[in-house]
């Protein structure tokens, strides 16, 4: 009774030392070092260059020019409390998560409509290919003037920065699935709706998943640029105009070290946007992680 | 459990009559197979075997319903066949499992494709999972699996609809000699548990040889049936008897020049460079 107890405990204990090693070394990892002493490394030199000026007595190049990284996060503590800055960031988000949505809810259709209909991709396809080529931001004017309000071109234009992207990979993807599946599922009597949806469907996410991907960054170019050129929106006036109007509008009032606040913040939020994404993708294409 | 539970419906046969396959239109039309005939019998092990690229998979894309031929006709129990069904499953050349499904999810596809996954077929895919010796890995998907055993569950999701006629196109390719010989035997072994019509494409003589009721030869570009052989040696087999069989050997032998006589017609018929190599080499040799 006692010898097999006193393995399974041993087992247990092992099994936890495990998980935590394999915590600790994940957290301590040597690429997370890496990545932190670089940050860091970058920091000072940014930080030196910067004070370049009242440390060697005279003024670096390029660097000589930005404000010190210390004065950057001293104005950004300042901004912690300020729900104006949070607003910019929400604003941001909004536009993002609704160009994003409108592109995967009609890209991936289109994607997939196009890839599985021949009649429907010769008609498509020539537009499509067409249009795609026309930078996001090239729409700005003409879609403030179709559209009634600042922020839905906005969106617009967001949405277009995803939206090509999307279909494209949807189409690739849904278009190379390997014939032997779909005939091997034919064989077993599939019924074409069977085969779309357990055959062509999930052969095609994992390309879904990276078109995705790729659109949410490009996502991101496109509605910092579009809040600069369109003036933040139809709420404007500064609080609530998206950080890209933040940016625009610190530099407009001279404060650079707030410029740089937006710009690390827009990284931040973009890469929060891609890990969001990456884990939903990881989620729903399980058997990739197995490879 | 024995296995009547996978009885399938025997006495199948599919008789090939003349046929012709041509690829593309006008002056730039290939032809694949040139009047080509021959019976698939029922509850027989048939293995066609002919030169790489003779055109045995295109014959596979005819019998299954993928393609029709451009003359001659394919008829199953006397019904002509006009396009893919369940009742003559392919093993493709490389796996075709699908990479997003388990182990027992592939196994299932056939039965709830077609709106029978009931309990009784639930219980039928683990009575396959145990059989293919996969009962360990029926969560697991087609990445995590071992060549041999993607090719065991490719037999199970195959076996689960019950088909009439199995066809297997190369399926042990690509796998290492020891896992082919130990596949070989395990399939052939499956095989005699039911003894159902069974259809094997294979350009590897001893496989050819160790699995075959009856043997197909097949001529070169474009392909015919140039010989057919009755391969007496008893069942069950095993590897190491096989190996040491006189009859084997001698049915390798006669194989082999067929084999060899076919892919000298290639080289001599299909570039010049290489008639003058094999000239080249004969005087040399000489």
């Amino acid at each position: 009774m006692k010898k097999p107890r006193k393995r399974s405990m041993l087992a247990n204990e092992r099994d936890n030392g495990m998980n935590i090693r394999k915590f600790r070394d994940g957290l301590f990892s040597k690429s997370t070092l890496r990545g932190i002493s670089a940050i860091i490394i970058f920091g000072i030199i940014w930080e030196l260059g910067a004070r370049s000026e009242e440390l060697f007595g005279y003024r670096w190049p390029f660097l000589g020019l930005v404000p010190a990284p210390s004065a950057v996060f001293v104005s950004w503590g300042g901004l912690i409390g300020d729900p104006s800055y949070w607003q910019s960031w929400y604003m941001s988000f909004l536009r993002v998560f609704a160009g994003f949505m409108a592109a995967v809810v009609i890209g991936i259709p289109l994607g997939l409509f196009m890839a599985v209909n021949k009649t429907f991709y010769g008609m498509a396809f020539p537009s499509f290919e067409v249009l795609r080529p026309i930078p996001p931001l090239a729409w700005v004017p003409a879609s403030i003037i179709f559209w009634p309000t600042q922020e839905l071109s906005i969106a617009f234009v967001t949405f277009l920065g995803a939206f090509y992207t999307i279909v494209i990979n949807v189409l690739g993807g849904a278009r190379s699935i390997n014939k032997q599946f779909l005939q091997a599922a034919q064989s077993m009597g599939a019924s074409q709706w069977d085969i779309f949806k357990r055959i062509i469907l999930p052969a095609t996410l994992p390309s879904i998943v990276v078109g995705a991907a790729v659109g949410m960054g490009i996502t991101w170019e496109v509605v910092v640029a579009a809040e600069m050129i369109s003036g933040g929106g139809s709420s404007g006036g500064g609080a609530g105009g998206g950080l890209g109007f933040f940016i625009w509008s610190s530099y407009v009032g001279g404060s650079y070290e707030q410029i740089i606040v937006g710009m690390i913040s827009i990284g931040i939020a973009g890469y929060m946007s891609s890990e969001l994404l990456r884990q939903t993708g990881g989620l729903l294409t399980p058997w990739l992680k197995t490879r | 459990m024995s296995s009547d539970k996978l009885n399938s419906q025997s006495n199948s046969e599919i008789v090939v009559k003349n046929i012709s396959k041509s690829f593309g239109a006008g002056p730039f039309a290939k032809e694949v197979i040139k009047d080509c005939s021959f019976t698939i019998e029922s509850n027989k092990l048939t293995v066609m075997i002919g030169p790489s690229g003779c055109g045995k998979s295109s014959i596979i894309q005819l019998i299954a319903g993928f393609e029709m031929p451009t003359s001659g006709e394919i008829t199953m129990n006397g019904e002509p066949i006009v396009g893919p069904g369940k009742d003559r499953l392919v093993l493709f050349q490389e796996s075709a499992l699908f990479p997003w499904m388990t182990t027992y999810d592939n196994i299932m596809y056939g039965p709830r494709a077609r709106g029978e996954g009931g309990a009784e077929a639930a219980e039928l895919a683990e009575f396959l999972l145990v059989k293919v010796g996969l009962e360990a890995f029926r969560d697991k998907y087609p990445a995590q699996l071992s060549g041999g055993m993607q090719r065991r569950a490719e037999l199970a999701r195959a076996m689960i609809n019950k088909p009439e006629i199995m066809i297997l196109d190369e399926p042990f390719r690509g796998l290492d000699h020891m896992s082919k010989e130990l596949m070989w035997e395990y399939y052939s072994g499956l095989y005699e548990e039911d003894r159902s019509t069974n259809f094997f494409i294979t350009t590897d003589i001893d496989e050819a040889i160790f699995l075959a009721d009856r043997l197909l030869v097949m001529t070169n570009l474009p392909t015919s049936t140039r010989e057919v052989i009755e391969i007496d040696i008893p069942r069950p087999r095993k590897i190491d008897d096989v190996a040491d069989s006189d009859r084997a050997n001698e049915i390798k032998t006669e194989v082999m020049t067929l084999l060899h006589e076919e892919a000298m017609k290639s080289f001599s018929g299909g570039s010049k460079a290489a008639a003058d190599f094999l000239e080249a080499y004969s005087k040399r040799a000489g």
